[in-house]
């Protein structure tokens, strides 16, 4: 019950925010609300520390919030995507080792090369994910007169649609199916990772599916609750830390 | 200038399970043993604590125990007529790297390879006729039989503590265990592990069929044990952070928790961690191996490290690489087809369902890297014809899961959108009501499936990288027919409300999906210098002192995971250079 109502509260705080920064956006007087102050109230709690955007600028965040709100709506299970600070998650993650190409192999010469081959970009998935941002956000400007975050539920809809399938052709000659199964993977990791790295606020995605989380020892439950759920505690890395 | 240190008497590449087995054994023989890893030291006390190593993102989807392809990884394509281009992420497979290899995240699953691989060209000839082998299928006897290798394969066994069921004791079939396995002298040293609901519901419908279910082997502690050489191992857990992950109650037999401490405590052994080898070299008549050279990586020095015996115990295509790189034996080519370095590289193949119930709940998150029931009727049943589906090889098929870990497993019925309201519903509704049937199926080797060295691309230390030419062949295709459609049999003889059926793979191999990390071939065992790089002894034909350990040695690739025979052939190793290469050093065959 608690969860709820801060997740209420959360919400209504955001509309706030969120109201003041698309105002500032049509009123097109730049650096009167930069989404770099955007404020998102982590864990319900007012003393928390406040998180903000470290990697995505002002448009950015804005097509981000409304991509994983648009993934992750919020119903019965959960609350929406921004509530569960998978945008935040995103801009860590964009920021941080994974964005940069931590681990991978980034030495030329470079070719397209076979669907086979895999990722042959010589982009850092974090620079994939800005130049993709655009390119989206270019081509809705085109066919609709505005950016993504600011279309109806049925366009954004189709976008996404036709990111997913490819079909979306970017300027620039960047594959638009390469963009959205990176974008689509940040939002899968963002709901179901531990909550340590922003997202999945209140392990919400877990209580969704019924994943326990970190700490089991099922050498009993396995035969005690063989076909039937099991009703363990939720916890997440910091729960136990 | 590669500083030169003193010499010792066997220097071992690589310190893994084979690395850390042969370290153990040779140190506590009395010889000086020099070890050199190319990853950083770990252990199980502090790397893999709870909650630390229960961190799905850092450790299952960021691989954070695996190579670094920053500093090496290798080049891919699927013909020669291709252009080879780098494994710039992991996919397909994930390579180990660090104290303990890929031992330490591997999923433990072990088994005996038996004569129908160790000799397969003649069994296959002898009752199908040369005919049904294709031209371009370069499978060959390995000259070595499952009789050889049963002690060794015993040994591993127990030092791993498997937990499994035997099916065929001393010649007599035993109820519940694997009836195609060959005869083994003793019961695995553990207790199956529990079942599963997903494993009751295969054994049922499989059994109702006339196959033969019984419970995976695998390195996973069903109870708490003490291995013969006093390493203690803790009961499983089923936390399904198995796979990809090390294990905190030390429950998954791991080269970190058995054999590397016990070669740490000898003092004529020495461990140099993140120390890579990059050249084996020959002395001047190119008779026998005098040493490596390696890499410091804390100071960017290179050594010279001479040795009287050269053992490379890396992962298999990191032994290969180290031969061509190092100019040891002939380079494979495809087009003549001479030369034996870098020749039968294969893989394997799978398919697999996903089975939806709305009345029955599965916990898939209690699980362990090895809690599948399998059947094995159309792999180690010689019995089984394959003259109907046409191939060569087999699959096993299992049902069961490896770990419910949520990013990576949130399965939806077929036709379900892939974001919003409809997605979140069905993976609620669906995480607990699934289960998996998948399969491991062999991948012949072929003419045109080898490794050899990249024109184009290098390594942080300026070395090509390995180039690997691969992909399926009709053979594989047409067994992956068979195995998707016996999946869907079995899988709809179970009556789920819905089904994502297993689809035959006949598209290009793809480096992008994670698919096993059995990589097999490069350096393969043989009857002669002409179509092999080692003797059954795993000694090279080219020189004396160096010996090959690994799946690189394989000459084709079984249905079989391959950790069973890499640890034997271990342990034939040891048992070999102790008794007898040492009393009279030279050529073992």
């Amino acid at each position: 019950m608690d969860d709820t109502n801060q997740d209420l509260k959360n919400s209504s705080r955001r509309q706030l925010l969120k109201g003041a920064l698309v105002g500032g956006a049509v009123m097109g007087a730049p650096g009167v609300s930069s989404a770099q102050s955007l404020l998102v109230q982590k864990n319900g709690d007012a003393s928390a520390p406040i998180a903000a955007y470290v990697f995505l600028t002002p448009i950015e965040a804005s097509f981000v919030e409304a991509f994983v709100d648009h993934m992750v709506p919020a119903d019965q299970f959960t609350p929406k995507g921004t509530d569960l600070g998978i945008n935040i998650f995103i801009d860590r993650a964009l920021a941080g080792s994974w964005g940069k190409g931590d681990r991978m192999y980034m030495q030329g010469p470079w070719s397209v090369g076979l669907p086979t081959q895999g990722y042959q970009s010589p982009l850092l998935p974090s620079q994939v994910y800005r130049a993709g941002i655009a390119a989206t956000n270019q081509h809705c400007e085109s066919l609709y007169g505005k950016t993504f975050d600011l279309l109806d539920t049925s366009k954004k809809e189709e976008v996404l649609k036709s990111l997913d399938s490819g079909k979306m052709v970017f300027e620039g000659g960047l594959s638009s199916k390469f963009f959205f199964d990176i974008a689509y993977k940040s939002v899968v990791e963002g709901l179901y990772a531990d909550p340590i790295y922003g997202g999945n606020s209140n392990k919400a995605a877990w209580k969704m599916i019924g994943f326990p989380g970190v700490i089991e020892t099922n050498a009993r439950n396995i035969v005690e609750y063989k076909n039937n759920f099991y009703p363990g505690k939720v916890l997440g890395i910091a729960d136990v830390s | 200038m590669a500083k030169k240190l003193p010499e010792v008497d066997v220097v071992i590449v690589g310190m893994g399970w084979t690395g850390g087995i042969l370290s153990k054994e040779l140190s506590e023989s009395g010889l000086k043993v020099v070890a050199l890893e190319r990853g950083a030291p770990r252990s199980a006390e502090e790397d893999f604590s709870v909650p630390h190593i229960r961190d799905e993102l850092q450790f299952g989807i960021r691989h954070g125990l695996m190579q670094d392809l920053r500093r090496d990884t290798l080049t891919v394509r699927n013909n020669p007529s291709q252009n080879a281009l780098p494994m710039r992420q992991l996919g397909s497979f994930l390579l180990g790297e660090g104290l303990g290899g890929a031992g330490v995240h591997w999923n433990g699953h072990t088994w005996r390879w038996t004569d129908m691989e160790f000799k397969i060209r003649s069994m296959y000839e002898e009752r199908y006729g040369k005919k049904f082998i294709p031209d371009d299928m370069t499978i060959q006897d390995w000259g070595i039989t499952y009789a050889e290798l049963e002690p060794y394969y015993d040994k591993f066994e127990k030092i791993a503590g498997i937990s499994g069921q035997a099916g065929n004791l001393n010649g007599q079939i035993v109820e519940g265990g694997n009836p195609f396995e060959a005869p083994r002298k003793s019961p695995y040293p553990l207790p199956p592990l529990e079942r599963s609901l997903a494993n009751d519901l295969f054994a049922g419908a499989t059994k109702s069929m006339g196959l033969h279910p019984f419970p995976m082997p695998v390195a996973n502690a069903s109870r708490p044990y003490t291995n013969p050489d006093g390493a203690k191992l803790g009961q499983c857990q089923y936390c399904g952070f198995c796979e990809r992950f090390g294990c905190e109650a030390n429950a998954k037999g791991s080269p970190l928790i058995t054999v590397i401490p016990f070669a740490m405590k000898q003092p004529t052994f020495e461990l140099r961690t993140l120390s890579v080898v990059s050249k084996v070299h020959m002395d001047k008549q190119k008779k026998v191996a005098t040493g490596v050279t390696y890499t410091n990586l804390q100071t960017g020095e290179e050594f010279f490290q001479p040795a009287k015996i050269v053992i490379l115990a890396a992962y298999g295509l990191n032994n290969t690489h180290l031969m061509l790189t190092s100019g040891i034996g002939k380079p494979y080519d495809p087009v003549t087809q001479k030369g034996v370095i870098g020749k039968n590289y294969a893989y394997q193949t799978g398919v697999g369902a996903t089975l939806f119930f709305n009345d029955k709940i599965f916990n898939p998150f209690m699980s362990t890297g090895g809690l599948t029931t399998l059947v094995d009727d159309y792999n180690g049943n010689w019995n089984f014809d394959r003259s109907g589906p046409n191939f060569v090889g087999g699959t096993t098929l299992n049902g069961g899961m490896y770990g419910g870990r949520p990013i990576d497993f949130h399965p939806v019925p077929p036709g379900t959108p892939k974001w919003g309201k409809a997605w979140k519903e069905a993976m609620a509704k669906w995480y607990s009501r699934s289960m998996t049937i998948n399969s491991a199926g062999s991948v012949m080797a072929n003419r045109y499936n080898y490794l050899d060295l990249d024109p184009t691309y290098k390594n942080a230390l300026g070395m090509p990288l390995l180039r690997m030419t691969f992909d399926y062949k009709p053979n594989e295709h047409r067994l992956s027919e068979f195995t998707a459609q016996k999946i869907n049999e079995i899988a709809k003889s179970l009556n789920p409300d819905f089904l994502s059926p297993a689809k035959a793979k006949t598209a290009p191999w793809s480096v992008v999906p994670y698919q096993t990390t059995h990589n097999t071939g490069g350096t393969i065992m043989g009857t002669n210098p002409t179509n092999s790089a080692v003797n059954k002894y795993c000694q090279s034909w080219d020189a004396h002192n160096l010996f090959i350990m690994g799946a690189s040695l394989f000459s084709h690739n079984a249905a079989y995971n391959p950790t069973g025979p890499v640890g034997a052939l271990a342990y034939m190793t040891v048992d070999v250079i102790k008794n007898r290469y040492i009393k009279n050093p030279g050529s073992l065959v």
